[in-house]
């Protein structure tokens, strides 16, 4: 017996797919356009933001996670986690290097 | 002591059953090629008991070299060489494979149900992996090996020498695969293809360990993958990335080998917990005490394991803020792991015990690894930690857990689930010997280490002060009596696939899955798919099926 | 009893598909279990980058200037044409689930032969990027020049847009590290749509024969999750690599 209780397999269709598409492509000009504007310390936040916005429309639509099991959910949370765990907790050393000894 | 729950058939009678997974096929290539988790078990058993020991023979040069004070055996660079192949074969080739490879790939699929894995052909593939990383390891060895110990640390292994770095972090990547492949089918099989009524709670506490190391080997590996490969650039073309000199940090090497390195610590004990689960269950006739803390505390294990690497790093050069950080977390990753020893001793408090061999071992076990578990923390506490760090403290204490604690765990795996493999029961008297001698031998060569490393002897050196040459030829006597109490299983274990008695379905009166089938098991491992109705370590429903069974047996006698 | 159900496993045996395994219950069960084992595998693929993007943010923090004097010898013209390229394969690439789900054989085959060209269109335009890098003498370890950093007028091209400073000796150096890895970072990529691309050319040629069109659709979906994984590791690249201040 089998437990997959996940799709009624939804089939996302073209029109969100050019949706999406014009989306990036949007994405892309603003993230460039930024670059070469002088935001001080917003800069990189902005290039970050943008591309993490971009990235979840890839994983939410292209890749399907919005329609999903809770399982595919959570597996992907589990990876970004994971990463961030990585990065942040190695930046914590980095970081408070520059405080010196107490 | 002679009290056992042992209840084998009738040996004038018994029959080995004729169709089962070994006599399906016959000829070289069918188990080459097999798809049968099973199979592929027993290729792993055999091939992890091979590199185990040479891991140990390695071991027993390193004993043999410490007996005196000087570096007399061996040139101090080929004790180098010595104790980092003993470490790499003994981590990577040994203890990280050795009960998901064997026991969890033989045992997962029967526990929940299913046929096979969910991907036996990667199963395959990921024995292969094993097989190639492993020989090029030795292949390395022989070659003239690596000095840098296993932790391949920068900048010595980037710049300062000239030995195997490259093929030895080749072969570990490519063991490295193996293990990915390995969580990846036993995550996707425990999720997918659990029988009808198999719930996660009813699931045996085995799974739910494997199921921990299994996140921990999907998750952890590919950091150390890319670490390795940054090495490898670092030493060929210079790319810097660990360079002082180019602006590199040689410590963030270690951040990214310890993210891995760490988790794998639990990558190794979180299958040995399942075991020990199993067995102490079994032999005190009682269900896990706290059996959802059981379980949660795995996965609970598995997720605090990724907040505490820099503990290997306290004295490396981290800044003080991020060493009080890491030290305040390792504190709480013990947590876990003390909830579990606490559950299986009251799961022991008004059982009924019995001392079979698996059961002997458990206890060793549950000792040794209380031991090894509890110097953790002293060595998590930041400021005891910058005295032991790098002695004989630190060595006792991981091979504590390790040897006392996971190797221990796995013996008695191999123990408690031969008869199943193989339909054949090992004689009982001289496995029970074989464990109390490992016990004594074990102490004999660790504990003196635990003393060592407080009076200052530092690890990974061939010559040392002569005030400690005592305590050492103490820790080399014992590992000959260890070396001899792990010999005894081999001889026979070997025997007993000829001359064992003939095991039986049961022959431990066990709750899981895997006991209600014939031994060895069929290739498909279950004649009708089970439907799951009972929970899990339920001996009253065992002992209905054993009366259904004897009325049947009577009505039909009569 | 038992006869009755191995009667039904035998009925049950002639109903299934040739790509049904043995050890699975179902095609559902089936293709979800391998679903699943593509996810896990993309997340192994996501702590393998992860240990480049940690060192990529160490010393990018400790380094600013270098970056940024290594980043403007970078065109982000072609950068900006390569992330557009890949978001078009993206989507050439979901296309093709879509008309795999839907039975669209030839539709199926097109956006598999689209998503191949563009993918080639993306490794030539980076093949074009190294070779400038390899012209300037901007690989690390093959004869790494200093020049454009410490004399940014040698290099019109980039001095008319940006007009950078010269850096200091110790922090021109360091734009060996961000050449690095800029290097590690979209070599690493391009091997994994180097990968990719010949998986493509394998399906191509099954889906031209049907193979995906006739209910099978687990390949071409669990080949669309790395597609897309791959493109969204260049979208980061991108934004990390090419267009720290460009103003």
């Amino acid at each position: 017996m089998s437990f997959s209780n996940d799709h009624a397999h939804h089939i996302v269709g073209p029109k969100v797919y050019v949706a999406i598409l014009l989306a990036l492509l949007v994405g892309t000009a603003l993230t460039v356009w930024a670059s070469f504007v002088d935001l001080g310390f917003w800069n990189p936040i902005i290039a970050l933001a943008i591309a993490t916005s971009k990235a979840t429309l890839v994983v939410l639509f292209f890749m399907g996670v919005k329609y999903s099991s809770k399982l595919t959910k959570l597996t992907v949370f589990a990876g970004l986690f994971t990463f961030l765990v990585l990065v942040s907790m190695t930046l914590t050393d980095y970081f408070s290097r520059a405080w010196g000894s107490w | 002591m002679s009290e056992t729950i042992v209840k084998l058939p009738d040996p004038s009678t018994a029959r080995i059953p004729r169709d089962n997974f070994i006599t399906r096929e016959n000829g070289l290539l069918s188990w080459l090629l097999t798809g049968d988790h099973k199979r592929i078990a027993v290729l792993y058993l055999i091939s992890i008991t091979f590199f185990f020991f040479i891991g140990g023979a390695l071991a027993g040069l390193i004993r043999l070299e410490l007996l005196t004070p000087q570096s007399d055996l061996m040139a101090t660079d080929t004790y180098n060489k010595v104790f980092t192949m003993h470490g790499i074969i003994m981590i990577f080739f040994f203890l990280v494979p050795s009960v998901p490879a064997t026991l969890g790939n033989f045992f997962i699929p029967m526990m929940i149900g299913a046929k096979d894995l969910a991907l036996p052909k990667v199963n395959l593939l990921s024995w292969y992996l094993y097989m190639a990383g492993g020989i090029l390891a030795i292949v390395t060895m022989a070659t003239g090996g690596v000095d840098t110990g296993w932790t391949f640390t920068t900048p010595l292994s980037t710049h300062y020498v000239n030995t195997k770095v490259l093929t030895t972090g080749l072969a570990v990547f490519i063991a490295g695969f193996s293990s990915i492949l390995t969580g990846l089918n036993f995550i996707v099989t425990i999720h997918k293809m659990r029988a009808p009524g198999m719930t996660w709670f009813r699931l045996p506490l085995f799974i739910w360990a494997h199921y921990a190391a299994s996140i921990l080997m999907v998750l952890a590996t590919p950091v150390v993958a890319i670490a390795i490969v940054l090495v490898a650039l670092e030493r060929t073309i210079g790319i810097g990335v660990f360079d002082p000199t180019k602006g590199g940090d040689p410590l963030l090497f270690q951040h990214l080998f310890w993210f891995y390195s760490h988790p794998a610590v639990y990558i190794m004990i979180l299958p040995g917990m399942g075991v020990i689960s199993e067995v102490i269950s079994t032999f005190s006739r009682k269900r896990v005490f706290g059996y959802t803390a059981v379980a949660f505390s795995s996965v609970a294990i598995a997720v605090f394991g990724f907040f505490v690497w820099a503990h290997h790093m306290f004295i490396m050069g981290i800044s003080n803020y991020a060493v009080l950080v890491f030290s305040l977390l390792t504190m709480l990753v013990a947590v876990p792991s003390a909830i579990k020893i606490f559950n299986w001793t009251f799961t022991l408090y008004k059982g009924s015990i019995t001392f079979e061999t698996p059961m002997l071992y458990a206890f060793g076990f549950m000792g040794l690894f209380t031991i090894g578990g509890m110097t953790g923390v002293f060595l998590g506490s930041s400021g005891t930690d910058i005295h032991l760090t790098e002695t004989y403290f630190i060595v006792a204490h991981f091979h504590f857990v390790m040897v006392g604690g996971m190797l221990m765990a796995f013996l008695a795996g191999i123990h408690f689930w031969w008869p199943k493999i193989t339909g054949r029961m090992y004689p009982e008297k001289l496995s029970q010997l074989a464990a109390v001698v490992t016990f004594i031998g074990f102490n004999f060569t660790f504990f003196p280490q635990f003393i060592l490393g407080t009076l200052g002897m530092p690890r990974r050196i061939a010559s040392y002060p002569p005030e400690f040459q005592v305590l050492n030829v103490f820790s080399t006597a014992g590992a000959t009596i260890l070396g001899v109490g792990y010999l005894l299983p081999v001889i026979y274990l070997i025997w007993s696939l000829k001359y064992g008695a003939i095991a039986g379905n049961n022959p431990w009166q066990a709750t899981g899955l895997e006991w209600q089938t014939q031994s060895p098991p069929l290739t498909e491992n279950f004649v009708v798919p089970p439907v799951m109705d009972h929970e899990a370590y339920d001996y009253e429903w065992l002992e209905r099926q054993q009366q259904a069974e004897k009325q049947t047996e009577e009505s039909h006698g009569g | 009893m038992v006869d009755k159900i191995a009667n039904a496993s035998e009925g049950a045996h002639e109903e299934h598909p040739t790509y049904l395994r043995h050890h699975f219950n179902s095609v559902e069960q089936q293709a979800d279990a391998s679903n699943f084992a593509m996810w896990l595998f993309l997340l192994t693929e996501v702590m393998f980058f992860g240990g480049l993007f940690t060192a990529y943010l160490i010393y990018r923090n400790w380094y600013y200037p270098a970056f940024v004097a290594g980043s403007h010898q970078l065109n982000v013209a072609w950068g900006t044409t390569n992330t557009v390229v890949l978001i078009f394969s993206s989507f050439t690439m979901a296309m093709g689930v879509w008309c795999a789900e839907t039975r669209r054989r030839r539709g199926l085959v097109l956006s598999l032969t689209l998503t191949f060209l563009l993918g080639l269109v993306f490794l030539g335009i980076k093949t074009v990027e190294y070779r400038e890098k390899i012209e300037m003498h901007h690989v690390p370890g093959f004869h790494y020049s200093l020049q454009s950093f410490l004399d940014p007028e040698s290099n019109p091209e980039v001095y008319r847009e940006y007009h950078d400073k010269p850096l200091a000796l110790d922090m021109a150096r360091r734009t060996e590290l961000y050449f690095s890895l800029y290097f590690l970072m979209t070599g690493m990529h391009a091997l994994h749509m180097m990968i990719g691309i010949g998986i493509l050319v394998f399906m191509i040629f099954r889906a031209r024969g049907g193979a995906y069109t006739t209910g099978h659709v687990t390949f071409v979906e669990n080949f669309g999750l790395y597609w897309h994984f791959v493109d969204i590791v260049w979208i980061y690249l991108f934004a990390l690599l090419y267009l720290i201040s460009r103003h």
